[in-house]
This record gives C-alpha cells, structure tokens and sequence, in this order.
C-alpha cells in the first residue's frame, strides 16, 4: 500500500512538510526532461554504459569471437611488461615504445605548440594593412583533413624529391631523411602539429584583442619597453587562454591516432618511432582481437588523462590570473 | 641642455628628434611587415606545395634538381585523380554520413541546450554538469564496447547505411550542448517571458524565438560538425571494411598506402578534398571564428 499513492507523497522526515512537487514545477521538471531526452539517452547509452563495460572488459581475457572470462589484473600486468607499450632499459628503447612516443609528443610538442600559437597570434594582433587575410591563410590549414596533411607532409619532407630538402640543398646545409629516420620522425610530426595550430592561434588572439589598452600605456608611461609589456601585462592577462590551450592540447596529443596511422601504418614505422598509445589500443583490439587488453589501455589512459588534467589545474593556480 | 641655445636651435633640435620617433617607428612596421609575411608564408608554402605538385607532369616530378614551378599546364592528374580511386562515388558516401550528423547534431544539442539554457526545472545543474564532466572523456574509454554493440545488433557493413556512425548524432554530443547553451543563456530572457505571458508553449519559444535568433551558434555547430565528419579517419576505418562503402578519407589512405609514389594524382586528390573545407570556411569564417574564440574562452 506504501505504494499505493503517487511517490510525491513522501514526506520529508525532517523538516516534516510534504515534499511534493507543486504542479508547476512538475511541469517543469517534465519539460526540461523531455527536451534533455535524447541527450540523456545518449550519455546512458553513448558513453555511461561502454566506460562501465571498457572497465569490465579490463579485467577479462576476451578474444572477440569468444566471450568474456575474468582474469583480474593481468591484462595491467602485462602491459608492462610489453615492450610494444613500454621499454625501460635505454632511453632509445623508450621512444620506440607507446608510453615513450606518446609522452615525447605530449611534453615537447604540446608547449612547442601553445608557444608558436601565442607567438603567432602577437604578430597577428596588429593593423597592418590586409590583416583580416593574413589572419586568415594562417588558420587555413587548421581545417584541413589531418589524413590529407600528413599525406602531404610525407611528400614535403620526402628526402629525396620533397621541397625542404631541395631548399636545404641549395643552402648547403645537410637534408635529415626526416619521416624515414627513427630520430627525425617525431619532431617532423610535431611540426605538422605546429602547421595546424590554428585553433589556439584563434583562441590566443581573441584574448590578446580583450587586453585594455591603458594597461599597455600604464606600462610605457613607468618606463617600461616590449619586455615589460609582454612579461607583466600580456603574458599573465591571457594565461586563463594558455592553460585552456595547454589542456586540450594534453588532451589531444594523449590521443594521437589519425596523423600517426597515415604516417607510420599500424607498426608506428620506421622502427616504432612513430608507434602512439592509441594505435596501439586500435592495433589490439582491432587487428589483435584482444578486447580485454585493449580496454586495460583504455582505461590507464583515462586515468592518464584524469592526471595530467589535475595536475596542470593544481599546478595553473601560481601562474595564471583571473580579473575579478 | 635643449632648454638653452637660441628659439631655433631649440626647433631644429625637435625637429631632429620627431625625424628619429618617425623613423622608429617605419621600421617597426616594416619589421612587423617582414615577420608577418614570413609566418604567413610557411603557413601557406605547403599548401602552394600542393597545388603546384597537382598540376607537374611524372617527369617533371621527379626533375633533379627540382623545379620550383609546374613546367607547361599539365592538368591530366586531376582526371586521373578521379579514377584512381572511384573519387564521386566516396566523395557520395562521405556525404550519406555528414548530412545526417549535422542534422542530428543541430537537434539534439540545440534541444538539450534550450532545457539548460530556458528551462527552470530542479536538476538543472546537475544535468548541466553531466555535460560539462562528460567534455573531457576520452573516445577510447568507449569505443571497444560501442564496437561490440553495434556488432552484435548487426550494424556493422550493413548495406543499408551508415548506422554506427551517424545515429549517435541524434544523441546529443556535449561540446555543442555547451557551445549553445552559453549562446542561448545570453538571449535576453525578457523576449521568451513575453512569449510566455501570451501562451507560447516551451516548443514554440525554442523553435520561433530562440533558434531564430541563434543562427551564429548553429552555424558554428553545424560547420564543426560538417568539417569532423568529412574529415574523421578513426570511426570510418572501424566500421567500414567493404571498399564500395568506403569515405574519402578511407580511399585516400587506401590508395596512399599502395601507390605512395604517383605524387601527382594524390596532391590533385589531396587538393579537390580540402577545397570544399577552404571555400565553406572562407564562406562563413566571421561566425566561425567567432564560435571558436568564444567557446574557448568560456571553456
């Protein structure tokens, strides 16, 4: 009988007035729910339910034409000891490994990045005559497919017939062999990523155009030069832009796939330099049929992922600065 | 010491240190000038690059040394390019997935986004930080399972569409319930009160005031989702195995992979499948660029 009448009917024990929804906001509350509707459906069963069944499969051994069987923490166990995921034995080792290669992109080629982004930006921050267009052919490489980019850049930087090595050559300068050479490969992909930076070169000019002027002259009338401004106004004003950037640059570059696989095919080639943590997640569960696997790397990944988001947040509270 | 000296020794001596602020400042902005043109110059080079290579015959691709110019108008890589691989064919596949998602996308999240933006209802905050938490999962926590169940429904190079990878547009993605619901929050509120008072339903103000007035924010949704599907690589090469169903960016790769050296075709294929992207930006860069800034500054 308890469930006899309609759930509003409860009464809250402690204040011990009823806590049934007035009409009008049962109203409410169905409207907002009915156009939220397809979205929670959505999160429940785009993204709630396969991160609770990736964390399962973790810990499972699951062939995909078989079904699942637990096997606890192996799958984490033996991540480590692969040395298509991890090596530790030599720093060369390393950086043909995923761990290795993912990290060498995310801690030289993120703030590589967001600093040629901001620098960019400051040169475009000016009234030149025809900066609308400059602004503009400097973004559009930004919105170009990253599979026809790195097809392209395979033909740039093509040792023999590629255009920066032609250029090299008539400086007489040496001609690295670039993607082809274990040691080039990854700093010529950090420069693709350079080339598409468009979006936080976008982000970066539209809070350095938010900087009030007077703060600029406060600066010049103390005596204080281009270092001055930039070091003590324009730096700290847009570092709310910088740790954006920063983040979804992290973010990003932990989940590396399509310019890699164009580039280097499943194996990361030449010699794994160019092997990323998520080509190996696809190679596992996609060409390995090893789901359970997979999902383990999955899931160390959000973790991963959760961590360095944390950190550089805790971390942003010394150097960033927010007008109040 | 300038104070001294005749009335025109004074003028001359200000006249001498107007000339050297006047010169300062020509030749800060012909530097700015230079470093403007130099950056601009190696955003553009590889694009040059690539249009330059489109239009070299074989032999003058492989001219040592190499030219820096096309030698005479060669265009027979652009006809070749829509052999090589069945071009029209992918470039309608391609398309069979991006209208679909832009649709569904325009939906479910301009409609997710009115309930958190409009709406007064308890819960509110919570499903708005649902959004906001969601933002940043990473796509290969879901991608194994998502796999699995679309295989087992049978979604999987079925012949009759697209599923796996245009229904969950129709299901809301959190970037653009964010990117609109900050867009409709600053509508003043005063114009869907009024609607209100004269008996408007929630339906009507959300479909006849608030997505009129919102086109900017659809706009920027709809291009950014346009430009992620034609350009996505990782979910098409998931579920797509059957050639005939392949998407551009599949073929290219397909045929990159085989024939990695005819350069000539593959920059005209390269250039005729980035061309729609530069024309639709260009096109509606001002609402784009918008979108972007102001979304990542809120973010």
């Amino acid at each position: 009988m308890a469930r006899g009448t309609d759930g509003g009917d409860n009464h809250d024990r402690v204040a011990g007035r009823p806590r049934r929804l007035s009409p009008a906001t049962r109203r409410s509350l169905i409207t907002g729910l009915l156009f939220q509707l397809p979205w929670l459906l959505g999160f429940a069963g785009f993204l709630l339910y396969p991160a609770v069944a990736t964390f399962y499969y973790s810990f499972t051994r699951y062939p995909l034409f078989k079904s699942p069987r637990w096997i606890g923490l192996d799958n984490y166990r033996n991540l480590f000891t692969d040395q298509f995921f991890i090596q530790y034995d030599s720093l060369d080792h390393f950086l043909q490994s995923a761990v290795g290669n993912t990290l060498y992109l995310t801690v030289i080629g993120v703030p590589a990045a967001t600093a040629f982004a901001f620098i960019v930006a400051m040169l475009l921050n000016t009234n030149i005559k025809g900066i609308a267009l400059w602004r503009t052919l400097c973004f559009l490489p930004a919105v170009m497919s990253p599979l026809v980019a790195s097809i392209l850049w395979v033909w740039i930087f093509n040792p023999q017939f590629g255009i920066v090595n032609a250029f090299l050559s008539f400086l007489h300068l040496p001609q690295p062999g670039w993607l082809n050479d274990p040691a080039w490969s990854k700093p010529t992909l950090i420069l693709l990523n350079l080339w598409q930076v468009g979006f936080s070169m976008i982000i970066y000019l539209a809070a350095l155009q938010g900087v009030p002027r007077e703060l600029y002259e406060a600066v010049h009338i103390d005596g204080g030069g281009f270092w001055a401004r930039l070091r003590y106004i324009t730096i700290p004003l847009v570092s709310p832009v910088t740790l954006f950037n920063l983040i979804t640059g992290v973010i990003a570059s932990l989940q590396f796939f399509t310019q890699a696989y164009t580039i280097g095919g499943a194996s990361g080639n030449p010699q794994s330099s160019l092997l990323f943590y998520v080509t190996y997640i696809y190679t596992s569960a996609f060409q390995n049929f090893d789901m359970g696997y997979a999902s383990a790397m999955s899931w160390l990944l959000f973790v991963v992922i959760a961590i360095f988001t944390a950190v550089l947040l805790l971390g942003s509270r010394r150097w960033t600065y927010y007008e109040r | 010491m300038a104070v001294r000296g005749t009335p025109a020794e004074q003028r001359a001596g200000m006249a001498r240190a107007h000339r050297s602020i006047v010169a300062r400042r020509r030749l800060k902005l012909a530097f700015t000038y230079l470093a403007v043109g130099v950056v601009v110059a190696l955003f553009l080079i590889p694009f040059l690059w690539m249009i330059v290579t489109s239009l070299k015959s074989p032999n003058d691709l492989t001219a040592h040394p190499l030219s820096w110019l096309p030698q005479g108008g060669y265009l027979q890589n652009y006809p070749n390019a829509l052999t090589i691989i069945p071009y029209m064919q992918y470039l309608g596949n391609t398309l069979l997935i991006c209208v679909p998602n832009v649709v569904g996308t325009l939906l479910s999240c301009s409609l997710a986004a009115y309930s958190l933006a409009c709406v007064r209802w308890p819960g509110r905050n919570l499903s708005f930080g649902l959004v906001l938490s969601t933002m940043m999962l990473p796509y290969p926590v879901t991608i194994i399972p998502l796999y699995l169940v679309y295989r087992h429904l049978g979604w999987i190079d079925l012949a009759s569409g697209y599923l796996p990878l245009t229904v969950p547009a129709f299901f809301g993605a959190p970037f653009f319930i964010f990117l609109l619901r900050q867009f409709f929050a600053s509508i003043p509120v005063e114009l869907s009160e009024a609607a209100k008072v004269d008996g408007a339903s929630e339906l009507r103000i959300y479909a006849q005031i608030m997505l009129p007035l919102s086109r900017p924010a659809l706009a920027t949704t709809a291009l950014l989702t346009f430009l992620y599907t034609y350009t996505d690589f990782l979910n098409p090469l998931i579920y797509i195995s059957n050639p005939d169903r392949f998407t551009l960016s599949l073929g290219l790769l397909g045929y990159f992979s085989q024939h990695g050296a005819s350069w000539g075709p593959l920059t005209a294929a390269a250039a005729m499948f980035t061309i729609p992207t530069a024309v639709i930006f260009l096109l509606a860069q001002r609402t784009f660029i918008q979108g972007i800034a102001t979304s990542g500054l809120k973010g």
